[in-house]
């Protein structure tokens, strides 16, 4: 559906995009996670053709957006981080003039689909009021109303439920999720790493205007941990010092609650040996519970990797200070990888 | 020439639809008229200059009688060319005085009425687009900059060309209900205010805008825009005024001539301001916004 190829773009001294790479396949929903600055945005606007690339290949449909971006355009619907949405005139207005933008027309069949589209987002009472007296929520659910009106293959939203009460989010990250099953294709920006679970067909992890690692979420989960954690808590914590010699267990991992371990295991299959191991060197065992990485552990664990790529493979230790600020969450990520840095204080 | 700007020039220079040049400006109008705070003071400048101002004016020239003031005001008259002497009608100094100043004296307000309210939407139209953040919408959709450019361009100028015509008309009863009387009948608009409404005015308006939508295309702010366009209208103010003052006083041709080259020289402006709508603009990204 979309292939970015080495894009790169500038603006003034400024990197947006170094060499991205980017595949989005049709049909699926695919999440561009990264940091403010990460190049998401710039990312959206290069697939629509609403900026050229300085370097590299775009192909949006097949087709290249610089050269044909008015066949791309029609395809496409976006949803900006802001709403876009002109405040002096009312909701329908608003969807009207897009409606006759992207060729629909004007009459009531078009009213008709403009109601409709409205009534998708539960926005349809408000369509003969004025923007500007909207909520926020209510911009989003107007501006997501618009962005379907033309019916295109392509849905791109950046930031979607920014500014909106978490209700209000996951209604429209849900509507996001219907989309795909009407056969759209979904790309969708954020940096909240919440709303990408479970919503997410494929993941791409971008960070100074490059993508660090792209799949789905359970490719990169068993990529990035081939391995099994399983969380063991027990009444006498002391006694589990020495699970690191167990046959099977790999990395000994202390959990933030101190009666709490994180063993990471060769396999799924050594779970029962490991729990009976520990209880016959007389450990009280009151949870055994094995951990399935989530996309935010994922999300840190890729970055934690460039920290310490960017770092010239060195450790990653909280003295370190040429590699600028190691926070807590990316030890305990190194640690969860067992990468170099992975040594926590105790 | 990069190839991606190449690229990029193969799709400017593609057929231009006018029917999306002709939505992009009726949706900029519309929120127009939604703003009753710009179009009140826009109603009141037309109402001030054609209305208000005239009849104060040719009011007091009509009802003063034969006082002095008139008298010397008509011998001030001698100093307008001989074609525009040969144009006054009237018997007596109070019928010449307030023909003339219908005539000739007025006329910057069919220049300066357009050009203030034409200035003041095309300041803020495309720099206001980034400011509200709907200028990614703009970018996102398949219109094409020269169509965003044409439609801004036509949701800026008719405002105040429609306002200069209304007001015109008003200006047209306001003269022949004052000065008719003095000089035999109705008598205005004249064959010159004619060729300067419909043939200099509307160049010069473009000239203007397509100058004031390069500005609003390249500034960082609508204040700025607003500023700069000051800056560009006034000069244009005294450019247009002095012309077309020169096209009422002029031999019966000298309006049709100016108003040619006015329409060159606004073509040309205008050519060169498409360049300046591109969708990084848009966006706010492009080096130097």
């Amino acid at each position: 559906m979309v292939v970015l190829d080495g894009v790169t773009r500038r603006f003034g001294e400024v990197n947006a995009l170094s060499g991205l790479d980017l595949v989005v396949p049709a049909n699926r929903i695919t999440v561009l996670l990264g940091p403010n600055g990460a190049g998401k945005t710039t990312a959206i606007r290069m697939i629509t053709g609403a900026l050229d690339p300085h370097s590299g290949s775009v192909r949006t449909f097949g087709l290249d957006p610089s050269r044909h971006g008015e066949e791309v355009r029609l395809r496409c619907g976006v949803v900006s981080a802001k709403p876009a949405l002109y405040d002096r005139l009312d909701g329908h207005a608003n969807l009207a003039y897009a409606a006759e933008l992207y060729g629909l027309g004007r009459g009531p069949e078009v009213d008709e689909r403009i109601r409709s589209a409205a009534a998708r987002f539960g926005i349809e009472h408000a369509l003969d009021q004025r923007v500007g007296g909207f909520s926020t929520g209510m911009k989003t659910r107007l501006a997501l109303a618009r962005s379907i009106l033309h019916q295109p293959d392509l849905l791109l939203f950046d930031e979607p439920t920014s500014g909106l009460d978490p209700e209000s989010s996951h209604a429209v990250l849900e509507m996001i999720r219907e989309m795909t099953d009407n056969g759209r294709t979904v790309v969708m920006c954020t940096h909240l790493l919440l709303e990408a679970e479970g919503l997410a067909d494929t993941v791409v992890v971008m960070e100074d205007g490059r993508d660090l690692v792209a799949g789905t979420p359970v490719e990169l989960t068993r990529q990035f941990w081939p391995g099994t954690v399983v969380l063991v808590a027990a009444e006498n914590p002391q006694a589990m010092a020495g699970a690191a010699e167990i046959e099977g267990v790999i990395h000994v991992e202390p959990d933030s609650d101190q009666s709490r371990l994180r063993l990471h295991l060769d396999g799924e299959h050594r779970t029962a040996e490991i729990v009976r191991a520990l209880v016959e060197r007389g450990v009280r065992l009151v949870r055994v519970e094995p951990i399935e990485p989530s996309l935010e552990d994922l999300y840190f664990a890729v970055r934690t990797k460039k920290a310490i790529a960017d770092d010239g493979g060195r450790q990653l230790t909280p003295n370190n200070s040429e590699g600028g600020p190691v926070t807590d969450r990316q030890r305990q990520v190194a640690a969860l990888t067992g990468w170099p840095g992975s040594e926590t204080p105790r | 020439m990069s190839s991606a700007q190449d690229r990029a020039g193969h799709d400017r220079w593609r057929s231009l639809n006018w029917r999306r040049v002709r939505i992009v400006a009726r949706s900029d109008m519309r929120q127009l008229l939604e703003d009753k705070g710009f179009w009140m003071p826009m109603v009141l400048l037309g109402a001030i200059f054609f209305l208000f101002i005239p009849i104060v004016l040719l009011l007091s020239i009509t009802s003063i009688g034969n006082v002095q003031v008139v008298s010397q005001m008509s011998q001030t008259l001698k100093v307008l060319p001989k074609a525009a002497q040969a144009q006054i009608e009237g018997q007596s100094d109070q019928g010449r005085t307030a023909y003339a100043l219908a005539v000739f004296l007025l006329a910057p307000v069919a220049i300066v009425v357009p050009l203030t309210i034409s200035t003041a939407i095309g300041a803020s139209t495309i720099v206001g687009e980034r400011e509200r953040g709907t200028g990614e919408f703009l970018a996102h959709s398949p219109a094409h900059e020269r169509e965003i450019y044409l439609g801004k361009l036509i949701a800026s100028l008719l405002p105040g060309y429609l306002t200069t015509l209304v007001g015109f008309g008003i200006y047209s009863i306001v003269v022949n209900v004052f000065v008719g009387p003095e000089v035999g009948g109705w008598f205005f608009p004249t064959r010159n205010w004619w060729v300067l409404m419909l043939w200099v005015v509307p160049p010069f308006l473009a000239l203007t805008l397509s100058v004031v939508l390069r500005l609003s295309a390249r500034v960082k702010s609508t204040a700025a825009a607003q500023q700069a366009a000051g800056l560009v209208t006034l000069p244009m103010i005294g450019i247009a005024y002095s012309q077309s003052t020169g096209a009422l006083f002029g031999a019966d041709a000298a309006g049709l001539y100016l108003g040619v080259i006015a329409w060159v020289v606004a073509i040309i402006g205008l050519v060169r301001g498409m360049r300046a709508v591109s969708r990084s603009r848009l966006l706010g990204v492009a080096d130097g916004v």
